[in-house]
This record gives C-alpha cells, structure tokens and sequence, in this order.
C-alpha cells in the first residue's frame, strides 16, 4: 500500500507539473488563443501515461516494443507537449517556441519521431482507427506492445470513431485502449445541446468493448482501469468522467476556455492557485 | 510476375480486378508475411478469394467501413507492413478522402490503395459506382502516386512497383473482363516514365488506361490516310513525366489526351499544366467524359456516348490536324 501511495503522489505531482506548463506555453504565445479547455480535462489521464502506464523515456522512445500513444483530440496538445518535455523529449525551450514561427509545435500534433510525437492529429475521430491498426500489427506479430488513443467525447459526433470501434471488437484487439475524455462539452457547447452523447458506457459496450467508467481525476482509477485486465479477448474503453478546464477556479467547466487568451492577470492567478 | 503470353491472354479475359488478386498471390511469394491485404467486404470483386484462403492471416476485411479501413491500413503501414487496400474506386478514394489525406499524405505513410472499376465500366450499376473524379481528387494530394496501367499485364507490374515504391500509391484499374491488350512481350515499367508506344509525327495521342488500346487501333487506322499519330502511355499521371512532354511540346504541334476521366483534373489537365509552360504552340485537344453525369448503361454505350472510341479518336485527330 505504501508503495501505491508514493506512485499516486509521483503521479500527481506530474499532473501539477503538466498543468504549470499548458498555462505557461499559452501565456507565452503572447496573446494567442490556445486549447486549455481540453488538454486540462485530460492532464490526470496524460499525467498517468506518461508517469507510470507508457514507460517512454529517453533511451527507449524509439524502440519497436516501446508502447505506442495516439491523442486522437489532437487540439489538446498542450498537454501532449508538456508531458513529452517532462520525459525530456522536448525541451523548455522548445515549448515556450509552442506556434511560433519556425516551431515544430503546432496547434494539432505533426509527426515527428525524433521528438516522440508518434502521429500527426487534428482532424477529429481518426486516432481510433490509426491505433486499430497499431494494435493489430501487434497481435499479428505476437508483439507485447499496448496501444493507448485518447478521444474527446465530442470526437465521438464522428462516425468514423465507431466505424473503428466495431473494428476492435472484431480482431479481438485486448492490447487496445480507449480512453474517453468526457467532460460533456464541446466546440460551442454542452454535449446536451450540439450532439446528445446519450449513454457512451452503453454505446461501448454494445460495440463489444471492455467498459470502465471512472472519475478521470482520480489517479487511482485512472491507474487501476489502465491495469486491470478483466476480459481478455476485448479491447477496453475507458469513460473518464473529467471537468473540462480542471484545475484553475476561472476555466473549469467553462466552455470559453475551449479555445481561449490566457492574459497576464489570469496567468498569475492561475500561478498562485496551482502553489495552493 | 512474368508477363508469359499465356498469362498475358489469361489476365486479359479476367480483365483488371482478377489480375491484380493474381498478381497478390505472387506478390506474397516475394515478401511474404509482410503483405497485409485490407478489403472492404469486396473480396470477390477484386480477385482476393484465393488469398482470402490461403493466407488469412495476411488478409484483413474491414466490412462496408472504408474510412476505418484507411485509418488501419496506416496503422499497419507504420508497423513496416507492405499494405494493399482496395475497394471499388468511388468508395476506396471519395468516401474516405480526408483519411488519405491525413494518414497516407499529410504522414507519408506508405499504404497502396486499389480502385476497382474505376471509368465507367459499372455504367450498369449507375454513376455511384462509375468513378471519373478520383484521378483529379487524388493528384491534388501532395506525397501521393498515381498510376493508371493501360492492360492487364501492366495491372500486375505496377502492383509489384508499388509494393517496392514505399511511398503513398493510388493505382487506378479500368476496363472489364476482356481487357485490350497493349504489351503482348515483356517490357520495363517504371513509375513516372512514360511509354511511347507508337512512333508517328505530327500529331501525339496521350492517353492513360483503357485508352492506350484505343488510341493504338485509331493510330492504325489512320495510316490508311496517310496520318502517323505517335501514342503514348501515361501509365503515371503523377508524378507526371514533365521531360516527354516537354519533348512532345517540340516535335507535334497537336496532343490529343484521351481518359476514361471527367476532362476536369484528370490527365488531360496533368498535360496540360506541363505545356503551358514551355514555350510551344502546341494545341491541345481533351478527349473524356465532358463533366457531366450521361444516362448510365452498359459499358459499350456509354463510351461511345462520351465519344470515347476509335471513331471519334479518328475525328479529333482529322479535324484539329
């Protein structure tokens, strides 16, 4: 049990570290709007990842048996790029270069291996169907790799995320993962409002998934549904439910902050309720 | 894949989508497990039941999902498989166009993509199922290839050059059983250089798949009049091959392109981004379907409505010569 302990609390303080740098990368793009919305409902399941789930680091990121990730809502990048920095695939300086001229980072993901960004993304509900394909190519050479896709729940308005969901199920594909960020917001508004998602749990499992849904703040669920392995011939789809914006008192659960100017003000408030 | 005469006579009768089932099945003899072959629950009708059998553990169907398909092709194309993905043409290149786009293009991940019946040989089944836009949708994707092989035995060596290419492929197959045959001994191919295959003067027949064998049987009968068209195959229309046609530009002072293609962003247009910029006063006539959508019928009909057929090669070429 101590052992957990310490691992939730290394997990968390990455996940605090996480969300230092997306509100410090969008304060330096001077005056830029930035996706914060989206990449804070994912930092605990990112922070996760790349703390204890996918194993990348400097020396192994390369390697055929590394596991493969794949942010399918690809305008969540800010939290993809601080965590890749944290693993020191990308340096501080880098980041802060985030959309600038000259830049390798972008406002969606773009291929680039020698950085650790596995897939270029952006356009919504095609990351399933990429991480189908990973997952398959495992099986198929007996590899021991796991493949990990995050979706946004409004990612799932695409139907090509069920085209490839209905695919999983098929090739039985038990070394997949899908996580679903639903923090039942989207573009211009609630789910409720633009699309109902109705009962995604239900849709998952109809489709022929492992399902499990959990507080996708809580490490230790988040741990927990990426380790367990209950049923072993189906992928698993993970409903986090998370808050959009999570972390600062002015941007969680706000839906301005889907894509929005981080101003000095708010940048230090933020800075002062992240030491709290 | 030797190209034998008996195999030459036997692809032909097969036509275009056997041949490359065929060809498939030699191709796994080459680089063996490393061939993954995604359908879209249209294996009969690109040839693949054979392979479907024997090799299930390189054949993956995807069912009636062709944009889930391309997403997956990639996914294995990154995993240094050799993939081949076909479908009939409007449904592997249209309906899964931004898949292409972002996986295979915007990635340059090299997945071989196979449009089946493509031009107007399902004139039948109606415009659905005809495709003469993917050659002018396809070009306009950066990192893409696109090949359109003029018979059945050129159908097999581009499947073999596409697998060795490593880079995002289209290959375009038109025609129906009882293909035309162009190469009747073996020949180089090579992926964006053109094949002159009738040496004439004046006049140059451009033309691309179903309509080699054409524009050779109009060149032959234009002879009678004492008119030597030259014809070449275009096998590639991308990358195009910018140093024969700059060559064409000098020797004729007519080019006549000829597709099973809307004359919108198909060859013709290819062309003719090509000779506008040389210095030439080189006229250019566009033989292929006139951006429309005619009644649908069978095959024969519907070429010679669109005046895709000897007789009206014939005209163009004694008209504008």
């Amino acid at each position: 049990m101590i052992d957990q302990n310490i691992i939730l609390n290394e997990i968390k303080k990455f996940s605090n570290e996480t969300k230092l740098n997306i509100i410090e990368t969008a304060f330096k793009t001077n005056g830029k709007s930035a996706h914060i919305g989206g990449a804070l409902s994912i930092v605990d399941i990112l922070a996760t990842l790349y703390c204890h789930i996918l194993n990348i680091n400097i020396k192994n990121y390369k390697s055929n048996d590394r596991n493969r990730f794949i942010l399918s809502k690809g305008h969540s990048v800010l939290g993809y790029y601080s965590c890749l920095c944290q693993i020191g695939l990308i340096t501080k300086k880098e980041l802060h270069n985030y959309e600038k001229p000259d830049t390798f980072l972008f406002g969606h993901p773009v291929k680039n291996r020698d950085k650790g960004i596995e897939f270029s993304n952006g356009s919504l509900g095609m990351g399933l169907s990429l991480g189908v394909g990973l997952a398959l190519a495992a099986k198929k050479r007996e590899m021991e790799y796991k493949t990990y896709v995050i979706i946004g729940d409004g990612e799932c308005n695409e139907g090509s995320v069920w085209e490839a969901a209905m695919s999983a199920s098929k090739f039985k594909l038990n070394n997949l993962f899908a996580i679903i960020d639903k923090n039942n917001f989207q573009q211009t508004g609630a789910n409720e409002e633009v699309m109902p998602s109705l009962s995604l749990v239900n849709k998952w499992k109809e489709f022929g998934w492992d399902v499990k849904e959990i507080d996708g703040h809580n490490i230790k669920e988040i741990l927990d549904s990426l380790k367990e392995n209950i049923q072993p011939d189906k992928p698993r789809a993970i409903i986090a439910n998370t808050i959009k914006g999570k972390g600062f008192s002015f941007t969680e659960n706000n839906n301005s902050w889907h894509h929005n100017i981080l101003t000095e003000k708010m940048y230090l408030n933020a800075l002062d309720e992240l030491k709290e | 894949m030797e190209l034998t005469e008996r195999n030459i006579s036997l692809w032909s009768k097969l036509g275009s989508r056997a041949t490359y089932g065929l060809a498939i099945l030699e191709l796994i003899k080459v680089i063996e497990d490393k061939l993954i072959i995604v359908t879209a629950d249209t294996s009969t009708s690109a040839g693949l039941d054979r392979f479907k059998k024997k090799y299930p553990n390189n054949y993956v169907d995807i069912g009636i999902a062709e944009q889930n398909g391309i997403g997956i092709s990639a996914g294995l194309a990154s995993e240094n498989f050799t993939v081949f993905s076909s479908t009939f043409t409007p449904f592997q290149t249209m309906r899964c166009l931004e898949q292409i786009k972002v996986n295979l293009c915007y990635m340059n991940i090299p997945v071989n993509i196979v449009g089946l019946a493509s031009g107007l040989v399902l004139g039948d089944l109606g415009y659905t199922h005809c495709s003469i836009e993917d050659v002018g949708v396809m070009r306009a994707l950066p990192n893409m290839t696109v090949i359109s092989p003029a018979d059945c035995g050129e159908t097999s060596k581009a499947v073999f050059a596409a697998a060795m290419y490593n880079r995002p492929v289209y290959i375009r197959l038109t025609g129906g059983t009882n293909n035309e045959i162009v190469y009747k001994n073996n020949y180089e191919f090579e992926i964006g250089k053109a094949i002159k295959i009738l040496a004439g003067e004046g006049v140059a027949l451009v033309c691309t798949g179903t309509m080699v064998a054409k524009a050779i049987n109009a060149s032959k009968q234009l002879n009678q009049h004492d008119i030597y068209p030259s014809v070449y195959n275009f096998h590639t229309i991308k990358p195009i091959d910018q140093k024969t046609l700059n060559n064409i530009c000098k020797k004729y002072k007519l080019v006549i392109t000829i597709e099973e293609h809307n004359i919108i962003g198909g060859l013709g247009s290819a062309v003719s981004e090509i000779i506008v910029q040389n210095e030439s006063n080189i006229k250019q006539i566009f033989m292929g379907v006139k951006d429309n959508y005619l009644i649908s019928g069978d095959y024969e009909t519907i070429l010679n409505k669109t005046g895709l057929n000897e007789d009206q090669i014939i005209k163009e070429v004694k008209n504008n010569i």
